[in-house]
C-alpha cells in the first residue's frame, strides 16, 4: 500500500518538475473563483489578482512586504521569537513545527522596518496561512515591539492584518495579547504617532477587536471579510439569512467603520500619500 | 472550601453561570453607597447589558461599570443575557472618560458569555467598539480595579477587564472564549465543552498561578467582606501613584503579562 502511494507520489513529483521546467516556475495556483491556472511567479507580477476574474488571492506576509516596500528596503526585526506553549496545549508544538515547515515562517506575523516610496515605516504583516493568522504570544509580542520601535524611532506604523482572531492554543494568554497590543498602539498614537491599519481578508475576532481596529486611518482591501463574530456564528445564533455583502469591506465602509477601501494595485501609492501628508510641513507656504 | 477541591473546571463553569448567582446590581448595593445609574452612549442608544454609574465607596467617589445579567427570563431578555453590543461598550467608554475628568477610580464587574453576535451589533461596529473600550481602559489616567464575578468570556469581557488589579471570585471563570465556542473551533464540536475546560486554564486558581490575575475572592459568607477589604487596599495603593506612574505601571503589567511564558529566542 505504502509503496503504491510512494510510486504515485514519485510520479506526481516528476510530473510537477516537468511542468515547472516548462514554465520555469515552482508552483501552479488555481483561482478558487474562475479556476484559471497560473504559475505563482506570474501571479506575483499581477499582485496576486487573478487576471481573468479579478479575484484577490491571499498574499503571504513576505509577498505582501515585496508588494508594499521598496526593493530590498525591508529589515526584519525580532525574528526567531518562539512561543513557550503556555497552557501546554496538546499537539501544539507539533502543529507549529508543521506550520513552520509549510510556510517558512516562525509564526503568523513578520515585522520590521522598510520604506514605502522612500518613506521609512515600521511595518507588520500577518499571514493567514500560518494557523489562520491567529494571535498568540509571539504575534502579540512582535506587534507590541513594532509599535514601541515606531514610537522610539518616530516612524509611521503600518500593519496589514489577516487573521482568524486570538489563538485558541494559548488560552487566556492570547486574550491578553489583545490588551497588550491595544496598549502598545494606543500609547504610540497618544505620543503623536501615525498608525495606518490595513485590513485584508479575513480580519476577525480578537485581532479585529484590538490593534487592527485602532488605526488613525482604517483601510481595507476590496471584499475583505472584517468582523468580530464570523458569519457562521451569527447565523447559528439568529437562525436567519445574512444580508448581501454583510461584513465585507464595502459594507463596513458604508456603515462608517473604514476610511477607504483601496485596490491592491493602488495600496502602495495611497499609503505613501497618507504618510507624506503626515510628515509634511505644518504651515502654509 | 473543602468540597471545592474536587470541583472540575467545568463544574465551576456551571456554578459561574447559575441563575441565582449574585449579579452586578447585588454587588453594587452591598458594597457602595448612593449609587446612581448613568445611561446611554450619547450616540443614539442605551444598551442595558452594561450597568454603569457613580457611587461612593467609604466616602470615596467611584465609577462602576459591569455586565448585567438578570435572575428572571424577563430581565435576562432586557439585559440580553449579559451579551453586550457596541452601544454598551461605547457607554462604558463614555463613563470611563467621565471618571477620568473627575478623577474617580473605576471599578468594573465582569460577567458575560461574550459580546453579542448579531447582525446589528456587527453592523454598528462591534470590533471597533471593543477595541476602543480595551484601549480606553488600558490607558485610563485613574485606577481601574476589575472583579470577574461569573463568566469572563472573550473580547466581550476584556473590553472592561484590563484593569490595574484584576480579581476573580473563587468559582468565576475567565477565558479566551466560552468553552463551547472553544470546542467548536478546535474540534468542530461544541459538545466537547467539558473537555475543553480541562485544557483551557480558566479557573481562578490556575490563572493566579500564571500571574494573569492578581487575586482570588473566596465565595461564601466572607465574599463581601473580602471584596471590601480588597477594594479598600487596592484603591489606597493605586491612589498613591501619580497619574503618570499609574499609567506606566499598567502598561508594564500588560507588556509583560506572560511572565515566564513570554516568547523567547
Amino acid at each position: 500500500m505504502s509503496e503504491v502511494f510512494l510510486l504515485k507520489r514519485k510520479k506526481l513529483d516528476s510530473l510537477k518538475k516537468m511542468r515547472d521546467s516548462f514554465s520555469g516556475k515552482e508552483e501552479i495556483m488555481e483561482c478558487p473563483k474562475c479556476r484559471e491556472k497560473m504559475a505563482r511567479q506570474v501571479l506575483a507580477m499581477k499582485k496576486f489578482i487573478c487576471p481573468e476574474c479579478g479575484h484577490y488571492y491571499a498574499v503571504s506576509a513576505r509577498e505582501r512586504i515585496e508588494l508594499i516596500c521598496d526593493t530590498d528596503s525591508f529589515r526584519e526585526m525580532d525574528a526567531g521569537l518562539k512561543t513557550r506553549n503556555p497552557i501546554k496545549f496538546p499537539g501544539y508544538r507539533k502543529k507549529l513545527e508543521l506550520m513552520r515547515n509549510r510556510t517558512g515562517l516562525e509564526d503568523a506575523v513578520v515585522t520590521g522596518i522598510g520604506k514605502i516610496e522612500g518613506e521609512k515605516v515600521a511595518i507588520g504583516v500577518l499571514d493567514s496561512s500560518f494557523l489562520m493568522g491567529s494571535m498568540g504570544t509571539v504575534v502579540g509580542e512582535r506587534i507590541t515591539r513594532l509599535a514601541e520601535t515606531a514610537r522610539r524611532k518616530k516612524l509611521p506604523l503600518v500593519i496589514f492584518s489577516a487573521s482568524g482572531g486570538a489563538r485558541m492554543q494559548e488560552g487566556l494568554f492570547s486574550l491578553m495579547q489583545m490588551a497588550k497590543t491595544a496598549a502598545a498602539v494606543e500609547t504610540f498614537k497618544n505620543t503623536g504617532g501615525l498608525f495606518i491599519s490595513v485590513l485584508t481578508n479575513p480580519t476577525t475576532g480578537g485581532v479585529s477587536a484590538s490593534f487592527a481596529s485602532l488605526g488613525d486611518i482604517m483601510i481595507a482591501e476590496p471584499e475583505a471579510l472584517i468582523c468580530f463574530a464570523g458569519p457562521r456564528v451569527i447565523q447559528q445564533t439568529i437562525g436567519q439569512e445574512l444580508p448581501e455583502g454583510f461584513q465585507r469591506a464595502e459594507f463596513l465602509l458604508e456603515h462608517g467603520m473604514l476610511d477607504m477601501v483601496v485596490k491592491r494595485q493602488d495600496m502602495k501609492s495611497i499609503l505613501a500619500k497618507i504618510i507624506r501628508i503626515h510628515s509634511g510641513g505644518k504651515s502654509v507656504k | 472550601m473543602e468540597e471545592n477541591k474536587v470541583l472540575t473546571p467545568y463544574d465551576r463553569v456551571q456554578i459561574a453561570r447559575m441563575k441565582n448567582r449574585p449579579t452586578v446590581s447585588d454587588y453594587i448595593e452591598a458594597l457602595f453607597d448612593d449609587f446612581m445609574e448613568l445611561k446611554g452612549d450619547r450616540l443614539g442608544a442605551e444598551d442595558a447589558s452594561i450597568l454603569g454609574g457613580i457611587a461612593l465607596f467609604r466616602g470615596m467617589p467611584v465609577t462602576v461599570i459591569g455586565h448585567r445579567k438578570g435572575r428572571t427570563t424577563e430581565d435576562n431578555i432586557k439585559y440580553n443575557f449579559g451579551m453586550t453590543s457596541p452601544e454598551g461598550y461605547r457607554k462604558a467608554v463614555r463613563l470611563m472618560k467621565q471618571a477620568e475628568k473627575f478623577k474617580r477610580p473605576v471599578i468594573t464587574f465582569v460577567d458575560t458569555p461574550g459580546a453579542y453576535p448579531g447582525i446589528e451589533a456587527e453592523t454598528n461596529g462591534q470590533s471597533v467598539a471593543i477595541a476602543e473600550s480595551i484601549a480606553k481602559t488600558i490607558t485610563l489616567k485613574v485606577p481601574v480595579i476589575t472583579i470577574i464575578t461569573g463568566e469572563g468570556s472573550s473580547g466581550g469581557a476584556l473590553a472592561i477587564s484590563a484593569g490595574d488589579s484584576v480579581w476573580m471570585l473563587e468559582n468565576a471563570v475567565y477565558s479566551i472564549l466560552s468553552p463551547e465556542g472553544f470546542a467548536a473551533i478546535v474540534w468542530k464540536d461544541a459538545k466537547r465543552a467539558a473537555e475543553a475546560c480541562d485544557i483551557m486554564k480558566i479557573t481562578a486558581g490556575e490563572l493566579l498561578e500564571y500571574g494573569l490575575i492578581d487575586g482570588i475572592i473566596p465565595e461564601g459568607k466572607q465574599t463581601l467582606s473580602a471584596m471590601r477589604k480588597m477594594l479598600f487596599a487596592e484603591l489606597a495603593r493605586l491612589s498613591r501613584l501619580s497619574e503618570q506612574a499609574l499609567v506606566a505601571e499598567r502598561y508594564r503589567k500588560y507588556r509583560h503579562i506572560e511572565g515566564e511564558y513570554a516568547p523567547s529566542l
